[in-house]
């Protein structure tokens, strides 16, 4: 049985999800908060791109697992 | 170099092999070396603990080495003139780091700045290399008699998972210094919980502790292995398709080296100036 094709599309699927809701209420808050108040948009956006390297990292690691288990194994 | 003389898969697991020198217990002091890279590995894994990835060493240290001496040359050849383009770029990078480490660190400690710097020079350009064409350096080697080459640092977890724990060093250095020894280990046992649960509460801020330069390790390891991962699988499409999916991702990949290289410096930052809170 060849599992490993599963497991490559839970990492890869999951991944995505996850990173797709986390990145998706962050961009969010960040144009209501730009928004409100216009004049901290500098602030906001250096913040908004730290947060968002954190939510990125764990499915970018997810992929390059997923293309390794895909096609190295 | 399509997968003329490999198999896919060979060409993929060769491209993630370091240069390893280590003791074998059977042949001594070599570089490890086999038919195929599953070989390689194994003989690596054989060295144990001692082995040295060569070739992450020589790229960390040397780009390391480039960032001192480029620095070094602008500062020593600063003008309050009218400033050429590379003072102007350095001066740019300068700001921009010392701008950040003033919005989080609120502490008087000269160590800093300088720290900030480095880390975020020094893991950009190691992750810089992951956009060189992955087969030209490796090639180059490669003719020379060097079979193995990882030119990316940053793809090796023994190169992240070093500065992270060199970080972990200063983050318990500063905790003890500014807090000593009682006040440290009272911030670890006397939160979130009162004192009553010092035992549990010290596990807790234990594992939060240790998960720190984890985190930061892993983080910056996966993020460029996923990168060298899919320019390695783009390399072994036919040549027609290659620019069409690498130059996207290349370009792609500019903000997450970016993107990567400045959290490590932001979460280091932070994490020193949590070290330096007195409670």
């Amino acid at each position: 049985m060849e599992y490993y094709l599963l497991a490559a599309a839970l990492m890869l699927g999951l991944g995505a999800i996850g990173a797709a809701i986390g990145i998706g209420i962050l961009g969010g808050k960040f144009l209501e908060g730009a928004a409100r108040q216009p004049e901290l948009v500098p602030l906001l956006r250096t913040q908004f791109f730290i947060v968002m390297g954190l939510v990125d990292a764990i499915p970018m690691i997810g992929v390059g697992l997923g293309m390794y288990v895909l096609f190295a194994l | 170099m399509a997968s003329g003389e490999y198999t896919s898969q060979e060409y993929i697991k060769h491209h993630l092999t370091n240069l390893t020198f280590g003791n074998h217990p059977e042949e001594g002091w070599t570089f490890s070396h086999g038919e195929t890279a599953a070989d390689t590995a194994q003989m690596t894994k054989e060295m144990g603990f001692w082995a040295i990835n060569v070739d992450t060493m020589l790229w960390s240290v040397g780009l390391g080495l480039f960032f001192i001496w480029l620095f070094r040359k602008v500062a020593a050849s600063a003008t309050s003139d009218v400033p050429g383009r590379l003072q102007g770029f350095i001066e740019v990078i300068i700001e921009f780091v010392d701008e950040n480490v003033k919005s989080v660190f609120h502490h008087k400690n000269p160590v800093i700045a300088p720290l900030a710097l480095t880390i975020f020079v020094w893991i950009f350009l190691m992750n810089l290399m992951d956009l060189v064409p992955i087969d030209w350096i490796p090639f180059i080697f490669n003719e020379l008699g060097v079979h193995y080459m990882k030119i990316v640092p940053t793809t090796d977890v023994n190169a992240t998972g070093g500065l992270a724990f060199s970080v972990f060093g200063l983050i318990i250095y500063y905790s003890i210094k500014m807090k000593g020894v009682g006040g440290f280990l009272a911030e670890l046992s006397f939160q979130p919980l009162p004192k009553v649960f010092a035992p549990f509460n010290l596990f807790l801020e234990i594992v939060g502790l240790l998960a720190k330069p984890v985190s930061l390790a892993l983080r910056l390891f996966g993020n460029m292995y996923a990168g060298e991962m899919i320019f390695i699988l783009i390399a072994i499409l036919p040549f027609w398709a290659q620019w069409l999916l690498s130059v996207p991702w290349a370009i792609f990949h500019i903000l997450v080296i970016t993107l990567q290289a400045f959290i490590f410096m932001v979460l280091t930052v932070v994490y020193l100036a949590m070290a330096h809170e007195d409670h």
